[in-house]
């Protein structure tokens, strides 16, 4: 099978700022990959690159079997792309949105209807309405129908689901989900960890670095330790209490739990009593199967003390 | 029982046709982590801008750190923190130079201003980057610093809108700790996010739906309500029921 | 008072560490001093003047010496007869002819009365009036020198003042061409400066690059709707000023609307350039209109006259394209000219129409850095 993407030793520095150090990674067709990472990680400058709108530093990049810095124009026919902040033309009504994406990409709405049509159904309704006053979920659909309504062979997709409400993110991802049987490569940005299970493989990356590449599965089984967690109703103080034990390596909050590793997991046995002797006295210790954000965080504790 | 920082009753705001607001009711106490929660257009920032003081309601009783939300709007201001994602600090103003300029705001002395910026850059470890420009620092620590700066005052309530968004998952804990800390020490803390894990930090949640408030409970109560592990899967049931 | 003294600073510290304004906060006020200065001289200097002299006798040459020594003129041409004279204030450098009559010298000692006729270039009033009234100065000054204490009350040499193109001297005549050139340059390059900054500020420029679509396609396609535009602009901005002030087109109202869609060309493919160097909107309005408006205004000739500038004034001039186009449109409006008058500054404007055109390509970069 051809690699949809080969990034070899790619590097990319603004003035005195490294945006990229090294990354190297692949991308198998039909796959559906994600960059999970915060804000100022690489991510948005990595796309760039990608859709061929910056050009690397160091390193090459290989996209659909063409080299993104040579063969641009070629490859810009066969990508779609949104980015951050969707860029639509506030001005134009949905309808017109669409229209024009598709006759500057030599085709028309009708040609490649089936494609989007699941996305397209949310907002039909609304052809009529300017962009501008979509809501952040609708304007999402949008931006979406727009980068697939050429069919492209690779979709790559900018942070889609920030500053989305937590329900159209769920519905975009589902979407996602069924572009697969069109075999279109997809690519997806985002700071959300939790989002990194509808990937088929995921990368982690912090600060320009790619801290791991794998399935989300084996991402979480990286996990060094055992992994606890405790519950009480007094969040703050458990955490501070935790904190000043010595046997406790790390703990972070969790929603409504501490996760906890352990310089040494027999010491579990004694942490209830501990906590007891500090006057939390309705703590819940449960050992717990490490999660993604688990992990990126153990990434990136290694990554800063390394 | 806690005295109620924040009350409201049946707080309604309208502009023109549209209702943003459509009779709001609740109370936050003295010291609570309060979690504002609802989809983009659900009607959040306008309530929060009628309870920092920066806008007036249409009709309804609203009652900040014990001023009236009509009349005493400057009261308000002066007893409140706000932090909000898009703009905090000034890009090209240095650490100190913001400290010094809302201490000068908030009305605090000198000496004051002084003891606090000592004592925050030792808190966050942030000696070296006193005198650096504020364009220069991470997001992450932009976000630490502007959070601190709006409790430099220890005003009564903070109103903080979506303070984590886009910040690494390290960062955004220990900016929650910060909430956790200042927070014990008596402030409300009043914040809005889309960050679900971050909702069950709260003491209380409020979801918004279309105007309304639809839910509004601490996180265990909800997710028992809803039969529900998580609070993504309650904002889920509730929109899509 | 604390709070608002602590605003202030803010402010202060705002301000310094903005470069671009303290640019205008300091530079412009110096620039200005320095244009209105210089540039901005109501004295005549080397106005050129062309003689027809029917007399040719010693009298006539005797004061046109005096005319041209005063350094308020200089000779252009020597004309033979009447029908000369249009051609040569077609030609542009001629601000004045000066007619001796038949037998002036003759007149002037046996009949103590001889006339002379100044005839000023009326398409630009300003330098008309100074003209005639030098002119009619220094004649009045030869008179008393030629006549001696004694004759002075006899002696007369009475000067006919006359407007060519605009006998009445009416000041819209200089105006409206000028206000149109002003107008289509500011109203065309702000136009298309901005609507491609729009598109770099709003994020929708990323997937246009990201597209098919050239460059080069990019650009016409930006152009193409406000050129259309613009030439309803022009139509009614013409028949307003034919309205509302009388202005006539002496000329072929053809050729003007033909120029004047050139002019418009040129302008917005110079807002183009502009929004390949401009990364936001406010840079490109800034740069569209403040950095065109004050050049265009104070040193196109459009009021001051750039024959009265110092050199170097008329150097930088010579790149301002409005310079051209003020020559092309009263010529045309108002001297009535052909295209034989006016070819060399058609071609000027179509050459920095191809260079704007093609640095705009060049620098419109197909990727975001």
């Amino acid at each position: 099978m051809t690699k949809a993407i080969e990034s070899i030793g790619i590097a990319k520095t603004f003035g005195p700022v490294k945006a990229l150090e090294n990354i190297s990674f692949s991308v198998n067709e039909s796959e559906i990959f994600g960059f999970i990472g915060p804000d100022g990680s690489g991510k948005t400058t990595l796309f760039r690159i990608i859709t061929t709108l910056l050009l690397p530093d160091e390193g090459i990049m290989k996209v659909l079997g063409m080299n993104s810095t040579t063969d641009y124009k070629e490859l810009r026919k066969n990508i779609g792309y949104m980015p951050g902040r969707f860029s639509l033309y506030q001005d134009l009504s949905v309808e017109e949105n669409l229209n024009f994406y598709a006759t500057v990409f030599g085709t028309t709405v009708k040609e490649n209807y089936e494609l989007i049509s699941d996305i397209y159904s949310h907002i039909e309704p609304f052809k009529k309405r300017l962009a501008g006053k979509l809501s952040g979920g609708m304007k999402q659909k949008l931006a979406l129908s727009c980068a697939l309504i050429h069919k492209p062979r690779l979709l790559v997709l900018d942070e889609p689901t920030t500053g989305v409400d937590a329900v159209s993110r769920s519905e975009f991802w589902d979407l996602l989900g069924k572009l697969r049987q069109h075999n279109i490569t997809i690519i997806v940005s985002t700071p959300y960890m939790d989002e990194a299970i509808r990937c088929d493989r995921v990368a982690l990356i912090q600060n320009g670095k790619i801290l791991s590449i794998d399935t989300p599965q084996k991402i979480r089984e990286g996990f060094s330790r055992k992994l606890f967690t405790v519950k009480s109703a007094e969040k703050y103080k458990l955490i501070k209490t935790l904190r000043n034990n010595s046997d406790i390596m790390t703990a972070f909050p969790f929603g409504d739990s501490i996760h906890i590793t352990l310089l040494n997991d027999k010491s579990v046995n004694s942490l209830s009593d501990y906590l007891r002797g500090k006057g939390i006295t309705d703590a819940v210790i449960s050992e717990a199967e490490p999660g993604i954000e688990d992990r990126f965080l153990e990434l990136m504790e290694k990554g800063s003390t390394a | 029982m806690s005295d109620k920082v924040i009350y409201v009753k049946n707080l309604v705001k309208k502009f023109g046709n549209f209702t943003a607001n459509d009779n709001l009711s609740f109370e936050v106490y003295a010291g609570e982590i309060f979690g504002f929660l609802g989809a983009n257009g659900a009607g959040k920032t306008t309530a929060i801008r009628i309870l920092s003081g920066l806008s007036k309601p249409t009709s309804g009783e609203v009652n900040i750190a014990g001023f009236d939300a009509y009349r005493e709007t400057e009261k308000i201001k002066k007893n409140i923190g706000y932090m909000c994602q898009k703009f905090s600090l000034y890009e090209d103003l240095t650490v100190r130079e913001n400290i010094i300029l809302y201490g000068g705001i908030y009305g605090m002395t000198k000496s004051l201003i002084r003891e606090r910026l000592s004592e925050l850059l030792a808190k966050l470890r942030f000696q070296e980057y006193e005198n650096r420009m504020i364009s220069a620092l991470p997001l992450g620590l932009r976000q630490k610093l502007a959070f601190s700066v709006a409790v430099l005052h220890e005003p009564k309530i903070v109103f903080l809108d979506e303070p984590t968004g886009g910040v690494d998952p390290i960062t955004r804990r220990q900016f929650w700790e910060s909430i956790y800390e200042t927070a014990s020490r008596g402030i409300t803390v009043f914040v809005t996010t889309h960050y679900m894990d971050e909702a069950e930090y709260c003491d209380r949640i409020s979801i918004m739906n279309e105007g309304k408030i639809v839910a509004l409970d601490t996180p265990e109560k909800l997710k028992k309500q809803y039969d529900a592990d998580s609070i993504e899967e309650v904002f889920i049931k509730i929109a899509r029921p | 008072m604390k709070r608002f003294l602590g605003f202030v600073k803010k402010e202060f510290l705002h301000i310094f560490r903005d470069y671009r304004t303290l640019i205008i906060l300091f530079g412009i006020p110096a620039a200005q001093i320095l244009i209105f200065g210089y540039a901005v001289s109501t004295d005549l200097k080397n106005a050129g003047v062309a003689i027809l002299d029917l007399s040719h006798d010693e009298i006539t040459l005797r004061l046109t010496d005096k005319l041209m020594s005063s350094g308020f003129f200089k000779r252009t041409e020597t004309l033979l007869n009447y029908s000369d004279i249009d051609q040569v204030f077609k030609k542009g450098n001629t601000k004045a002819v000066i007619i001796f009559e038949d037998d002036f010298g003759k007149n002037l000692v046996n009949e103590n009365v001889a006339h002379l006729s100044i005839i000023a270039d009326g398409s630009e009033p300003n330098i008309a009036t100074l003209v005639t009234n030098y002119a009619t100065a220094i004649v009045n000054d030869f008179t008393v020198e030629f006549a001696g204490p004694q004759l002075i009350n006899i002696v007369r040499i009475s000067p006919e003042v006359k407007m060519f193109y605009n006998p009445n001297l009416k000041s819209h005549f200089m105006f409206v061409p000028g206000v149109v050139t002003l107008i289509l340059i500011l109203i065309c390059a702000l136009m298309t400066s901005v609507t491609i900054t729009r598109e770099k500020e709003f994020g929708t420029m990323e997937v246009l690059l990201v597209s098919p679509l050239r460059p080069v396609q990019i650009i016409l396609g930006k152009v193409m709707p406000y050129f259309l535009l613009s030439f309803l602009n022009v139509l009614l901005i013409l028949a307003l000023s034919w309205l509302v002030f009388g202005l006539p087109v002496k000329g072929s109202l053809l050729l003007l609307l033909v120029e004047c869609m050139l002019y418009i060309l040129m302008s917005l493919t110079l807002g183009i350039l502009i929004s390949t160097v401009s990364d936001n909107m406010q840079q490109a309005i800034f740069i569209s209109l403040i950095g065109l408006m004050l050049p265009t205004v104070l040193l196109s000739g459009f009021i001051f006259p750039i024959e009265n500038m110092p050199k170097i004034y008329d150097y930088v001039s010579s790149i301002l394209p409005p310079r051209y186009f003020i020559v092309i449109i009263k010529n045309i409006m108002i001297k009535g000219t052909g295209i034989m008058y006016i070819w060399k500054e058609t071609l000027i404007l179509i050459i920095m129409t191809f260079i704007f055109v093609g640095l705009s390509v060049r620098n419109f970069k197909i990727r975001l850095e």
